[in-house]
Parts: C-alpha cells; structure tokens; sequence
C-alpha cells in the first residue's frame, strides 16, 4: 500500500492508468501529491515516470490513440484534470512545464517570458513588463539578462536558457510545475544552479520532478516515489526512502544494483 | 595472374570514377555555356543599342519600322502578373503548409498532399487556356472592361499553379520544427492556432522565405500561360486588366516569327532574356541564402 501523507493536498492520483494505444504504460498509480513540497519521481529509463508526469499537464493528448483511466484530482477545487470533459488547455493554464532539454521560442527574452500571458491574451504592457522582470527574478536570471531582454533566447547559454523556460513557466502564475529531467542537457555548474533554484521555488509552487538522478532526488525533494516497470513501488518522505527503504527493489535501485 | 586481374580492377575503377566525374561537370558546363551565349549576344546587343535607351525607354517596339528598344514595359508586364500569382500562392500556400503539418490529421494528408502534387503535375499550357477560354469569361461577368487577354486571369491562376511549390517546402521547413519546441507552446497553455502562428512559422521563417522565393522566382519565369492568357502587347501599365507581355512571353513570340538571325531584333530576344536571367538569379541567391540558414537555429 502507498503511504498517505499527513500535510495539505494539492492533488491526489486515483487509480490512474494510461494506454498509448495497446500499450499500457501506467499501471493503478495512486499518489498523493503535497502541497508546495518537491515530490520526486526516480526509477530506471522506460519505467514510466515521464510518461506519468506528462499526465499531469495533458500532455498526452496532442497525441492520437492516447487513453487515460482514473482520476488526477486538483485541490482545492476538485477538479479532475484526465476527465475527457475538462479542456487540456484550461488544465495547462494552471499547471505549468520544464521540459528535458531547454526550449526557447525563436523570439526575444522578454517576449519568451511573456508568452504564456500573451497566450492569454493579457495586453497590458505594463502589466506584463511587471510579470516578466518578476518571473526572471524568480528563476535567478535577471540580473544576468536585463540588459539584454530584446536579444534572442538562442544566444543565452544552455543553462541560462533553461533558467528562461523555468521564468516562462512562473510567469503565468501556475499551481504545480513539471521538471521533466531539467538538468540531464546541461552541465554540473548549470546543474546546481538549477537544483538550487527548484528548491526556492518551492514556497511559491508545488513541483512534481522527473529525474534519473538519485543524488539529485535525495538532495531537492521532499517525497520520492519509486516507479518501475509503469508502477509505483514505493513512495514515501525522500529520506526515509533513501535510508530505509521498505521494498528490496527499490533499495537495489538506489544502491546501483540495476537500472 | 592475380597481379594482372588487380590492375585491371584498377582501370576499371579509374574509368567509372572519370565517368562520373565526367557526367557531373557536364552540367556544369552547360550552365555556364548557356550563361556565356546569353552575355555574349547580349553585349552585341549592346552595341546597336544603347544599355541607357534600354533601361529607361518607355516603349518596346523592336519589329516596327521605326524601332525602339525600352525594356521597361516587358518588365512591368513581368513584375504585375507575378505580383498577382504571388498575392494568390503565397497566403493559400502558407495556410495549406500550416494546415498539413500542424492540423491535418495522417489520413487527410495522405490523400491531400497527392491532390496538391497533381496541381504542380498539370502542364502549363493547360493552365493558360484555362486563364484564356474559362477564367477571363468569368472575370469579366465581374469585370466589365476587362479586355480577353489581361494580366490579372493568368496572373490568377499562375498563382494556383505555384501554390504546391510554395506549400510542399513550406511545410517541410514548419515539420523540421523540433517536437519539443511545439510543445513548450501548448504546455503554456496555446491553441494550435497560437502555436502554429505565434512559434511554428518564425521558428520555420527561413525555410518559409526560401519557400515564397522559389515561388515567385516560378512566377518570373513562367511562359506559356502569359503567352496564352495575356496578350502579346508590350504595355508600360499597372493595371491589371490591360494586357501585358511579360519578358518570357516576349521571347517565345520573337522565337517564333521569322525574324532574321543576326539582325538587332534578333538579339533582343538575349537582351530580354539577360533582364529575365538576373531577376531569377538574384532571386535565387536570396532563396539559398534563406535556406543555409534553416538549420542554423536549432
């Protein structure tokens, strides 16, 4: 059985399974996500802990054939956010993504940052300036960019673009953030930047984590859950899971037996 | 015995490498023949004529008695029916290229990229008796001082015809797009509307430019439905429903008369077509230049 978690709720996976066409790929995932905590998702490549994290912001659905069964439950309002009925995109408003490999729009700083509230058609030039100078602050890259908002995002380096991608993703406020492996394209510097980062985030925003690194799950999050093979094996407080984990698979994942 | 089969292994190899090489030069070469025949006669065009009168003359009048020798009307001709074929192809290719790559679902392109396929396959004669025998009849129920030949109906349906070749590089440049930039936009919340307007086309911008260039250097050189559908009237105008002779229609009709090798009307049909050569060539460098670049952002 999944541990229940005592703290406040910001969602609550149900029995949730997915289907990329005959394929099931998660299999009666129950999960309890804390608010404004860092949950972490480890296990080995094909596991499923991207495809999971994808459920979250519906991903999925840009692609056909993709079937979800269950229930993703966001407080507090309740709302099922796999039902068919809810609009992928009203769900992607609130819950926001980083993805592996930093994506820049080929357009400025300033108007990648500004996107998500241009989608949302907020005009407002003030109003948006105010948003923009805030999330870059918030992903800890103003300072090295705000002489040069009006350049392309391609002409920052690696880290400072995925930096660009975290400030995109806050500036529209959302009420959880995905970080699909944020840190696997970059390198060791950018790396504890980033970590670091993710960690501060945390008083504003829930943040649900993908990542292959177990040093990097150890050190940010709060929660770990441990999948394998579209499952999850075992979730519980990330120190309790890495000092005395309950299940033999995944104390041999997280002493390097396999994976 | 195996020293002797080595070396005619050798010559072999050597010959079918010369072969080759051979082929390839050959067309090369025939580049720059075709190149060296057009300037040579071109610069003894130069010599009856002078390149001053040729570039600011307001008539084209070379088979008339009294001759005169002023390229601007053919170029006009040319710039007006192309800038109509270009008002057509290049929205409608654009919409079609947004639509196959980031709308159609896989069974509606499959049959739909055949159908736009057979559009560039139609020969261009048809094309122009489309524009002479159908269109222009029913431009003209609209417009009634449209004259039976004109530069607007061929200049209309050049653009259908051109529209495959805007849209298939178009969309070519708008997949090449990466997956995961198209998904940055949509996990912000965008509509593929948003997505496809606001990243997919200035992500693809380069390609999308080389697109629109090759279309509209198609447009210049395109012969057989201005020589068909507008009229054989060298005509200094902007007005689209006059008829026009463009460069290319120009030079088909001198072709085919009878005039007299040698002779300065003869070598206008060079003049004309060195003006036509260096409006498509600058047009290309640009479109190669356009298109070096679309790798160069990600």
């Amino acid at each position: 059985m999944v541990t229940q978690i005592s703290e406040g709720l910001k969602a609550e996976v149900k029995d949730l399974n997915f289907y990329y066409t005959h394929h099931q790929a998660l299999k009666n995932i129950h999960l309890q996500i804390a608010e404004k905590k860092i949950t972490a998702l480890i296990g080995p490549s094909g596991c499923g802990k991207t495809t999971y994290l994808r459920c979250f912001n519906r991903m999925h659905d840009l692609y056909p054939g993709n079937r979800y069964e269950g229930e993703i439950i966001l407080f507090p309002d309740q709302l099922n956010i796999i039902s068919p009925k809810i609009d992928p995109i009203e769900v992607r408003m609130r819950i926001s993504m980083v993805f592996q490999k930093p994506n820049p729009f080929p357009k400025t700083v300033f108007e990648n940052v500004a996107y998500g509230l241009r989608v949302r058609g907020e005009s407002r030039r003030s109003l948006v300036e105010d948003k923009v100078e805030k999330a870059l602050k918030q992903a800890a890259l103003w300072e090295e960019v705000k002489d040069r908002v009006q350049d392309l995002a391609f002409n920052l380096s690696g880290g400072q673009q995925q930096r660009l991608c975290i400030a995109r993703a806050l500036a529209t406020d959302p009420e959880i953030l995905l970080f699909d492996e944020p840190t696997s394209a970059l390198d060791p510097t950018a790396t504890s930047k980033i970590e670091e980062l993710i960690m501060q985030l945390k008083k504003e925003v829930t943040i649900i984590i993908v990542t292959h690194n177990m040093q990097q799950a150890a050190r940010v999050s709060d929660y770990t859950a441990f999948m394998y093979l579209g499952e999850i094996i075992e979730f519980d407080k990330t120190d309790k899971v890495f000092t005395h984990p309950s299940k033999k698979l995944t104390e041999d994942y997280i002493t390097g037996r396999f994976g | 015995m195996f020293l002797k089969r080595k070396i005619s292994k050798k010559i072999k190899e050597g010959a079918v490498e010369w072969l080759l090489l051979f082929s390839a030069l050959s067309s090369i070469f025939i580049t720059l023949g075709i190149v060296f025949i057009l300037f040579y006669e071109a610069l003894s065009f130069f010599k009856d004529v002078s390149l001053w009168e040729f570039l600011t003359g307001r008539q084209w009048t070379p088979l008339f008695a009294q001759p005169k020798f002023g390229i601007l009307p053919l170029v006009t001709g040319t710039l007006l029916v192309t800038g109509i074929a270009v008002l057509v192809s290049l929205p409608i290719g654009l919409i079609v290229a947004v639509y196959l790559s980031e709308y159609a679902p896989f069974k509606v392109k499959e049959v739909a990229k055949p159908f736009l396929e057979l559009l560039a396959a139609v020969p261009t004669v048809v094309y122009g008796y489309f524009a002479l025998l159908f269109l222009t009849p029913i431009l003209q129920k609209w417009i009634p001082h449209l004259s039976g030949f004109n530069a607007l109906s061929p200049g209309i349906v050049m653009g259908i015809m051109i529209i495959p070749y805007v849209s298939s590089v178009s969309e070519d440049s708008m997949k090449a797009v990466p997956m995961h930039i198209r998904e940055g936009s949509y996990a912000m919340g965008a509509t593929k509307f948003q997505t496809a307007f606001k990243v997919i086309i200035p992500a693809a911008f380069s390609g999308i430019a080389a697109a629109f260039i090759i279309g509209i250097s198609r447009a210049i050189g395109e012969t057989m439905v201005v020589a068909i559908a507008a009229g054989m009237m060298p005509n200094l105008t902007l007005n689209p429903i006059e008829p026009v002779q463009t460069l290319t229609a120009y030079i088909v009709g001198v072709s085919l008369g009878d005039v007299p090798h040698g002779t300065t009307e003869y070598k206008t049909i060079f003049a004309a077509g060195m003006t036509l050569f260096l409006m498509t060539l600058f047009l290309n460098i640009l479109g190669f230049w356009f298109r070096k670049r679309i790798r160069e952002v990600y």
